[in-house]
């Protein structure tokens, strides 16, 4: 086996454009789920929003990459506005059902034959990230980092990617901290208390909606821009699952849970994935029986199995309180 | 409980390879696409032969003309993404596509995927357009038709919403279970179609007590939150699913001997006989648990239990009993619902989950945790899911019916038949 | 916060003013803080509350009774913006109520309690308390990633928070989790923070319900002390012995109507109330409260 592409795999994959993608959106929810109590599970549906505005207005349309970069913010706020609207005076699970509804809308629209001209139907689009890469100041050539060797390329997008994640975790830790994110932790606790202490609730769900839509769509520009390409079946359920995954994991209303819970998913799931792999071509017995495209699906067992277990034994994730957790008796 | 809990899971794992390991998995050699052009004309399904197919994508281009038995292969060099298109002026007098955007079908060839099967959608040359008003009378009953399918899986969510507090995000697995089932014991092992439906409504209501006692019962002892258990479906769902994936693959599988008998023109509306068993077996289905539910004992039971399980419990009902009636009955309309959608839609890993969105829309409509909320919400997202076609493109139909769920809870945000709840 | 005068004082005059004020339902009171005029509520096919005219004495503790069901929570929801009713309005300091949304009416002066107490459980005590005060700076969504601009509104506030909690002898849990107090503490906490906005009138829903005997007058005190600094209280009550104990004034509510008001000895007495606690409730067993005031009917 090659001991060096396992780890190197594993180590570009806890630390590039998965981890970065899905810590932000993570980190989005950590603001909604984690400190406000509120089930988005429509996160994929910002990334997507963040994502094809920043592709569509590039490349279909010959606006600027700095044009798609404001406009795609815009559009988070703007998702966030029409989903909040008429869900956040709504119990906690209709909101989730509405949300996720809301995503489904997103991307059956974005991968629809009707808006192909704009969005590229089920292809996506994927000439649209030259503005970005002009703006990078790395000489051309590789770079070996340990055991990762990289494209000029790769090493911005990751850097800028994490500098993204520094900020946004510099946000929430701000905001959590200060008597803004005491209400929201108080709205997660119970609503109407905080209503009969003169708080405007509904006010203070929309920001949290807003502000973590807006932290999470910067892990669709990521994404975008890190492939070089949009397809719209990334933007599905799954993946804000897997953000959902990734926070449990870390520790919900834990300002560093999201980014711990990314790097560690990321290495669990690739490294066993590519481990999986290099069994199955040394040939190894009952391993070998599967096919290469079941090992693939190996990967999302674990991450159903792992949300199960991690929500049974450990609902506090690796950074949480379990003490704190056990308070909530409801 | 950790060691049961495991053991359970154990014993999920090991029973679903049981079934699935017996299945027969599509042999898949290189990459390929391939299909069978079938003429379906009032059900029966008649071999197309002499038809041009032409694949193209990833700089290669090969075409190929149908067989006697309407199959064609075409093999390709490598994965990507290709289009499949075929020359409408070959196919033989008064057969048509049913749908005329479908001359150019897109597909990737990827795995788990590597043989794509195309299927062009065939049937009476539809140039003669149907009037505006036939057309919408036939939308009208497969509105119904599905209505009622989404009714057989929103009834059971409602039920175990209703009594355990649970949003299942893993009921629309329950749903392929049942059509799986079905489908192994029909096409794997050669029961009659009848008899394999028949079990697969059983196995699929033991898989649902089985799943209650061995998961969701040890949670509520433990008085695990709504959330986290919401939480923990999800994780279920997305297990249960590529298990599917896993043992099936991705490719969607007809029951065998489903031969179609002659159509039957009702007015303006066509009728398959399959349509009929389904329209019938689900409004049999349905009745007979609205009707438990509202007169027999147990029903009462699950009405007061969903009223107050402290106070029913105190009145000397066994809460845990009927949590477990309601899990077998609610799994098995749930298998149902798949072994009947299958007739339509045909069985695939992804079925459930592809339906769990408008069932969670219809319960929600009706308001969540009502018996009759959920069928009304049901026949509603059915038919103005197939009648919205007649204005918008119908691979937009689902964006309509999920656009209407957030309208209605916009004016009524305790859904159609639901009630709000006092605060303090 | 009002003054706090001499001990006792507030009594007199709350029971002094209210001497006058006829026991009929609906009586006009002199000074009234909340008038609330046709307020209706209905469920489905069930009237919950069907108020034709109430009048709350300012200054004064008002106690709200009545059997189950009477539609006493519900009209606490209706008159703190917790739920709308259908028709009606109601005038907290002579501004119109209706359609000020809960939060609205809570920094306007009335703040309540809830029946089921709600602390917020993963809250420290001393949160749970900073969360009570009313204008935060640092409330504001882009002040609070500044800290410079609310530390010193957040030292007054913690401050204050310490003061009350000391006052509610919670002191010594400043820094625990609010999940862990006990069923009377966490009443002591909900109403501590409560005051946290400084309000003018406090309503008190089912304030000694779930509270160790231990502790009951400790809260009965503490309810008396609220008067004494000026504060209107309206409470829930089913505790006979209390509402005898503190209140000044009595509004009987049942099937969502007032059916009889006045001071707690005379409301005891009156036959609609009896008839309201005893008719078609013959089969209930009577508290030992209940039991009490049937003793002093002269029938």
């Amino acid at each position: 086996m090659d001991w060096s592409f396992i780890i190197s795999t594993t180590l570009l994959a806890a630390f590039g454009i998965e981890a970065i993608v899905f810590g932000l959106a993570a980190i989005g929810l950590n603001l909604q789920f984690g400190y406000t109590g509120l089930l988005n599970f429509g996160q994929s549906a910002f990334l997507a929003v963040a994502a094809y505005s920043l592709a569509t207005l590039v490349s279909q349309m010959g606006f600027s990459f700095w044009i798609g970069i404001v406009v795609g913010i815009l559009a988070a706020v703007l998702l966030a506005l029409l989903l909040g609207v008429p869900t956040l005076r709504l119990r906690a699970d209709y909101l989730a059902i509405v949300t996720i509804a809301a995503a489904e809308i997103v991307r059956l629209l974005l991968r629809s034959v009707t808006l192909k001209e704009w969005f590229g139907g089920s292809d996506g689009i994927n000439d649209f990230s030259r503005g970005f890469y002009d703006l990078n100041p790395i000489a051309i050539g590789r770079y070996t980092i340990g055991p990762i060797s990289l494209s000029q390329d790769q090493l911005f997008i990751i850097i800028v990617g994490w500098c993204l994640v520094a900020l946004a975790l510099l946000v929430t830790w701000l905001l959590v901290r200060s008597p803004w994110g005491r209400v929201l932790k108080g709205i997660r606790e119970d609503e109407d208390a905080v209503r009969s202490l003169g708080k405007n609730v509904y006010l203070y769900k929309m920001q949290a909606l807003i502000i973590g839509g807006v932290l999470g769509c910067l892990g669709g520009f990521v994404y975008a821009l890190g492939r070089q390409a949009v397809n719209p079946d990334f933007f599905g359920t799954d993946s804000t699952f897997f953000a959902y995954a990734i926070l449990i994991l870390g520790g919900a209303a834990r300002v560093f849970g999201p980014v711990l819970g990314a790097i560690i998913f990321w290495a669990l799931i690739q490294g066993s994935d590519v481990i999986l792999r290099s069994l199955i071509d040394a040939g190894v017995p009952v391993v070998s029986l599967m096919t290469a495209s079941q090992a693939a699906i190996i990967r999302f067992i674990l991450v159903g199995a792992g949300l199960m277990i991690l929500m049974i034994y450990r609902p506090q994730g690796i950074l949480g309180d379990r003490k704190e957790l056990a308070l909530d008796a409801r | 409980m950790h060691r049961r809990f495991l053991a359970a899971l154990g014993a999920v794992f090991i029973a679903l390879i049981a079934l699935f390991a017996l299945a027969p998995t599509a042999a898949a050699e290189g990459e390929q696409v391939s299909g069978r052009l079938e003429n379906r004309v009032d059900g029966g399904r008649t071999p197309v032969p002499g038809v041009t197919i032409t694949v193209t994508g990833e700089g290669f281009t090969e075409s190929t003309t149908s067989g006697a038995d309407g199959t064609w292969v075409i093999p390709v060099p490598a994965q990507g993404a290709y289009e499949v298109s075929i020359d409408v002026a070959t196919l033989p007098e008064g057969v048509g596509l049913t749908d005329p955007d479908k001359v150019i079908i897109k597909t990737t060839v990827q795995p788990p995927n590597i043989n794509r099967i195309i299927i062009f959608p065939l049937g009476e040359s539809t140039a003669v357009t149907n009037s505006k008003w036939e057309t919408a009378a036939q939308l009208t009953f497969e509105g119904v038709r599905f209505g009622l399918l989404i009714a057989l899986g929103a009834l059971g969510l409602s039920l175990i919403y209703g009594t355990t507090g649970l949003t299942n995000f893993a009921h629309g697995e329950i749903i392929t279970f049942g059509a799986l089932a079905t489908y192994t014991l029909n096409a794997g092992f050669g029961l009659p179609l009848i008899v394999a439906a028949i079990l697969g409504v059983v196995l699929t209501a033991i898989f649902g007590a089985f799943q209650n006692r061995s998961l969701w019962k040890p949670l509520r002892k433990r008085g695990t939150g709504l959330i986290a258990m919401m939480i923990v479906s999800i994780g279920l769902a997305i297990l249960l699913r590529n298990l599917f994936l896993f043992f099936y693959g991705g490719d969607k599988q007809a029951y065998t001997e489903f031969v179609g008998l002659a159509g039957i023109k009702f007015g303006p509306v066509a009728v398959t006989p399959s349509d009929i068993v389904v329209v019938i077996v689900s409004i049999l289905a349905l009745a007979a648990v609205v009707i438990g539910v509202q007169k027999t004992r147990l029903g009462k039971a699950t009405r007061a239990v969903s009223d107050n399980p402290a106070l029913a419990s105190s009145a000397g009902i066994d809460v845990e009993r009927v949590i477990e009636v309601v899990w077998i009955v609610g799994a098995a309309l749930a298998g149902l619902g798949g072994i009947l959608l299958a007739f339509t839609q045909q069985v695939s890993f992804q079925m459930g989950f592809q339906v769990l969105l408008l069932v969670f829309a219809a319960v929600t409509l009706g308001g969540l945790g009502t018996i009759w909320g959920a069928i009304v919400g049901s026949l509603v997202v059915g038919l103005f899911l197939q009648l919205s076609t007649l204005v918008i493109p119908s691979e937009l139909k689902n964006v309509g019916a999920l656009l209407v769920l957030i309208v209605i809870l916009l004016v009524r945000p305790y859904g159609l038949l639901g009630r709000r709840e006092r605060v303090g | 916060m009002p003054d706090s005068p001499v001990a006792g004082s507030r009594k007199e005059a709350a029971v002094q003013a209210l001497a006058a004020v006829p026991n009929v339902p609906g009586a006009p009171k002199p000074d009234p803080i909340l008038v609330a005029d046709h307020v209706m509520r209905r469920f489905g096919g069930l009237t919950a509350v069907d108020v034709d005219h109430v009048e709350i004495q300012r200054g004064a503790i008002t106690a709200l009774i009545g059997p189950n069901g009477a539609g006493k929570t519900t009209f606490f929801n209706l008159l703190t913006g917790f739920d709308t009713p259908d028709s009606g309005s109601w005038l907290f300091n002579g501004k119109d109520l209706a359609g000020i949304p809960a939060y609205r009416v809570a920094r306007m002066g009335m703040v309540r309690t809830f029946q089921l107490t709600k602390a917020l459980s993963r809250m420290k005590v001393i949160e749970n308390m900073r969360l009570g005060s009313t204008g935060q700076t640092g409330e504001r969504l882009w002040a609070s990633m500044l800290p410079f601009t609310w530390r010193k509104q957040e030292r007054e506030i913690t401050s204050r928070a310490d003061a009350l909690l000391e006052r509610f002898n919670l002191l010594a849990k400043r820094e625990d989790f609010a999940g862990s107090l006990s069923g009377g503490q966490r009443k002591l906490l909900e109403m501590a923070r409560a005051l946290m906005s400084g309000p003018e009138m406090v309503m008190l829903d089912e304030p000694m319900a779930g509270v160790n005997p231990a502790l009951t007058q400790s809260l009965l005190q503490h309810i008396k002390d609220l008067r004494e600094q000026g504060m209107t209280v309206l409470f829930v009550e089913h505790d006979m012995d209390m509402v005898r104990d503190i209140s000044d004034w009595v509004i009987v509510m049942a099937q969502g109507r007032v059916i009889a008001e006045g001071p707690p000895e005379d409301v005891m007495k009156d036959s609609a109330v009896i008839d309201a606690y005893l008719g078609g409730h013959h089969d209930k067993a009577l508290t030992a409260s209940g039991v009490s005031f049937t003793e002093e009917d002269p029938a």
